[in-house]
C-alpha cells in the first residue's frame, strides 16, 4: 500500500513537472491521454462496474464537445465551456439513459449504438447549428477566468495542459470515491447478480440510470477538453467507431480494476505512436493486438501485471 | 436489396452461432473489392468474377471462424464485439494496403446497361436484376432452411445446441458452414452492389450499421424479419432522401430506437 501511494505521488509529480522539460508534441499527446482516460474511466463505470456495454458513448462525448464549442464561440471563457460540456453530456445521458436502462446485454448495446448514431446524424445534417460536415471551426482557446478575481491566459500549450491535468485529476479522484462508495458496491452487485440486488429492495433501473448519467458526465467532460485543444469539432466525434475507442482501451487495461482504463489509454497512445513511426497502416497492427488481447489476456494488462508478474517480483 | 443479403448473413450468424459479428460489413467490403479486381481489373467474365469472389470470401470466412470466432462462443458479449471489431480494423487496413485508399468506381457490365420502361418510367435493368437476385436468394434461403437436411440441423442447433450435439450433429463443422455461408451472402451483396456504388475502404463500417438497423427492426436472428426490415430501410432511405433529405438518416435510427424500446425482439419476434 505504501509503495502504491508513493508511485501515485511520483506519477502526479512527474505530470506536474512535465511542461518544464517536454516539447509541445509530448504535451499535446499527454492532453489526449488524459482526455481519453477520463472518457474511458466514465465508460468503465458502466462496463466494469455495472456490467453494461455502451456503444454510444461517443455521442455524449460529441454532445459535450459541441456544447462547449458553442459556448466558447459566444462567451470566451474556458470554465463556462467546460461546465457547458459536462452539463450537456450529463443531460443527454440522463434523457437517453432513461430510455436505455430498461434493457441489458445485447439490446442495451444496440440501443446505445442507435442513440449514438442518432446524435451523429444530427451533428452531420443540422447545418445551421452544428456546421454540418464542416463542423465548427475557429473555436478560441479562451482564458480561464473568474471575472473580477483572476484570469489565466490559455494560449500556451503548457497552461492549457495544467488546466486539463488539474480538472482530470479532480474528476478521476471523484470517480475513485464514487466507485468505492456504497453506491459503487451496489453497482458491482448489479453486475454480478441482478436478481439478488433487486430482492434486497434496490431499484436496479435507478442505479443503472445514475451510473449511465455519470458516464455521460465524464464523456461530456472529456468532450469539452477537445474544442479548445483542436480549435474544431467535427461529426466523426459522434460516430460509433469513435465509441469503440474507450471500449478498446478499457479492455486493454482491464475492466475490473479502477486504473485499467488509464493504463489502457497510455498503452494505446504508446502503441500508436511507435507503430506510426514504421508504417502508416497502424490499424492493422492495432487490430491484431485487440484480437490477441481477447484470445489471450482477457483480464487486461493490469490484472496480468498484478496477478502474474507482481508475485514473481515479490518472490525474488 | 444488397442490404438484405448483408442482413441475412448477419442475422443467420446471430441466430445460430449467437455471435453478433461486427466484421460482417467488412466481408461485404471484401466481396466488393474482390469482384472489382476480378471483373474490373482482370477483365474476367462477370458471372465468373462473382463466383470467384464468393469463393475467396468464403475461404476467408472459414479461416476466421476456425481460428478465431470459434473460441469466443462462450465469452461475454463485450469480448465478442471487440474481437470482431478488431477484424474491422485489420480488414480496413488490408484493403488500403492492397487497393489503396481512394474510392473507385467499377465498370458496369455491358448487358446490364440501359433502361426498361415500366409504367412509362425508365427503370435501370441492373436494379431490376438486383431485385430479382435478392428475391431469388430469399427463396433459396427459405428452401435451404426449411426443406433440406442441412437446414434442419441448423434449426435444431439454433434452438438447443447441447441437445443437437447429443443426437449426433457435428456442431463445430455445422457452425463453420453456417459462418462461411453467411460470409458468402455478404460477399454476394458486395459483389452485386459494386457496379452501382463506389468501392472504398470504410464501406464496411457504414454498411454494418445499416445491417444492424435492419436486423433489429426485423428481430435479431429472424430471417423473415430481416427481409422485411431491408425493404423498410431501403424504401425509407430512398423516399427519405426525396422528401426530407436532412433527417433521412435520423428517422431510420428513430425507428430502430422505438422498436428496441417497445418490442426488442423485433417486428416478427415471438
Amino acid at each position: 500500500m505504501r509503495l502504491k501511494t508513493f508511485l501515485l505521488g511520483a506519477l502526479i509529480l512527474f505530470l506536474l513537472a512535465l511542461p518544464s522539460f517536454a516539447g509541445k508534441y509530448l504535451l499535446y499527446m499527454t492532453i489526449h491521454i488524459l482526455l481519453l482516460s477520463v472518457f474511458a474511466l466514465g465508460f468503465n463505470l458502466l462496463l466494469g462496474y455495472t456490467g453494461l456495454l455502451s456503444f454510444g458513448q461517443a455521442g455524449f462525448f460529441a454532445v459535450g464537445a459541441y456544447a462547449s464549442a458553442k459556448i466558447l464561440l459566444v462567451i470566451p471563457s474556458l470554465l463556462m465551456g467546460t461546465i457547458a460540456g459536462v452539463v450537456a453530456g450529463g443531460i443527454a445521458a440522463l434523457i437517453l439513459g432513461y430510455l436505455c436502462v430498461r434493457h441489458s446485454r445485447i439490446y442495451f448495446s444496440m440501443l446505445t449504438l442507435c442513440f449514438g448514431m442518432m446524435i451523429y446524424s444530427i451533428a452531420w445534417k443540422w447545418r445551421d447549428v452544428t456546421g454540418g460536415d464542416d463542423g465548427l471551426v475557429g473555436i478560441p482557446r479562451a482564458p480561464f477566468e473568474i471575472p473580477g478575481i483572476f484570469s489565466i491566459d490559455m494560449n500556451s500549450m503548457g497552461n492549457y495542459y495544467y488546466f486539463v491535468l488539474v480538472v482530470s485529476l479532480i474528476a478521476i479522484f471523484i470517480l475513485y470515491r464514487i466507485v468505492n462508495s456504497p453506491f459503487g458496491l451496489t453497482l458491482k452487485g448489479i453486475r454480478d447478480s441482478e436478481n439478488r440486488v433487486a430482492f434486497a429492495g434496490i431499484s436496479i433501473r435507478n442505479y443503472r440510470l445514475l451510473s449511465f448519467t455519470i458516464a455521460g458526465l465524464y464523456a461530456g467532460l472529456a468532450g469539452s477538453f477537445l474544442p479548445p485543444l483542436e480549435n474544431t469539432v467535427t461529426p466523426p466525434l459522434a460516430h460509433w467507431t469513435h465509441s469503440a475507442e474507450p471500449v478498446m482501451v478499457t479492455l486493454l487495461g482491464g475492466i475490473h480494476t479502477f486504473s485499467g482504463p488509464i493504463v489502457g489509454t497510455i498503452l494505446f497512445y504508446l502503441i500508436k505512436d511507435i507503430i506510426v513511426r514504421f508504417t502508416q497502416y497502424w490499424l492493422i497492427w492495432f487490430g491484431s493486438i485487440v484480437v490477441l488481447l481477447v484470445l489471450v489476456f482477457r483480464g487486461g494488462v493490469v490484472i496480468f501485471f498484478t496477478e502474474k508478474i507482481w508475485p514473481l517480483l515479490k518472490r525474488t | 436489396m444488397y442490404l438484405w443479403l448483408l442482413a441475412a448473413g448477419l442475422t443467420l450468424v446471430f441466430g445460430v452461432l449467437g455471435v453478433l459479428n461486427f466484421a460482417h460489413g467488412s466481408l461485404f467490403m471484401l466481396g466488393a473489392y474482390a469482384t472489382f479486381t476480378f471483373y474490373g481489373k482482370l477483365g474476367l467474365n462477370f458471372w465468373l468474377s462473382i463466383a470467384l469472389s464468393l469463393l475467396s470470401v468464403g475461404i476467408i470466412g472459414a479461416i476466421l471462424e476456425r481460428l478465431f470466432i470459434r473460441r469466443i462462443y462462450d465469452l461475454d458479449l463485450p469480448y465478442q464485439l471487440i474481437l470482431t471489431f478488431g477484424f474491422i480494423l485489420i480488414f480496413d487496413d488490408l484493403v488500403k494496403m492492397v487497393w489503396g485508399g481512394v474510392a473507385m468506381i467499377p465498370p458496369m457490365p455491358r448487358f446490364f446497361e440501359g433502361n426498361l420502361s415500366i409504367l412509362n418510367r425508365p427503370f435501370p435493368i441492373y436494379n431490376l436484376f438486383i431485385i430479382f437476385a435478392g428475391i431469388a436468394v430469399a427463396i433459396i434461403l427459405w428452401l435451404l432452411l426449411e426443406k433440406t437436411w442441412w437446414g434442419r440441423m441448423i434449426r435444431a442447433s439454433a434452438s438447443d445446441r447441447e441437445m443437437a450435439s447429443a443426437i449426433g450433429i457435428n456442431i463445430p463443422i455445422l457452425f463453420t458452414t453456417v459462418f462461411v455461408f453467411a460470409a458468402m451472402l455478404a460477399a454476394l451483396g458486395g459483389a452485386l452492389g459494386t457496379p452501382v456504388r463506389v468501392v472504398a475502404p470504410g464501406i464496411g463500417t457504414a454498411m454494418i450499421i445499416q445491417a444492424f438497423v435492419i436486423t433489429v427492426i426485423g428481430g435479431l436472428g429472424n430471417l423473415k424479419g430481416a427481409f422485411v426490415g431491408a425493404l423498410i430501410v431501403g424504401i425509407l432511405t430512398s423516399f427519405g432522401i426525396l422528401l426530407f433529405p436532412v433527417f433521412e438518416l435520423f428517422i431510420i435510427f428513430v425507428i430502430m430506437a422505438i422498436i428496441l424500446m417497445v418490442k426488442p425482439e423485433g417486428l416478427f419476434g415471438k
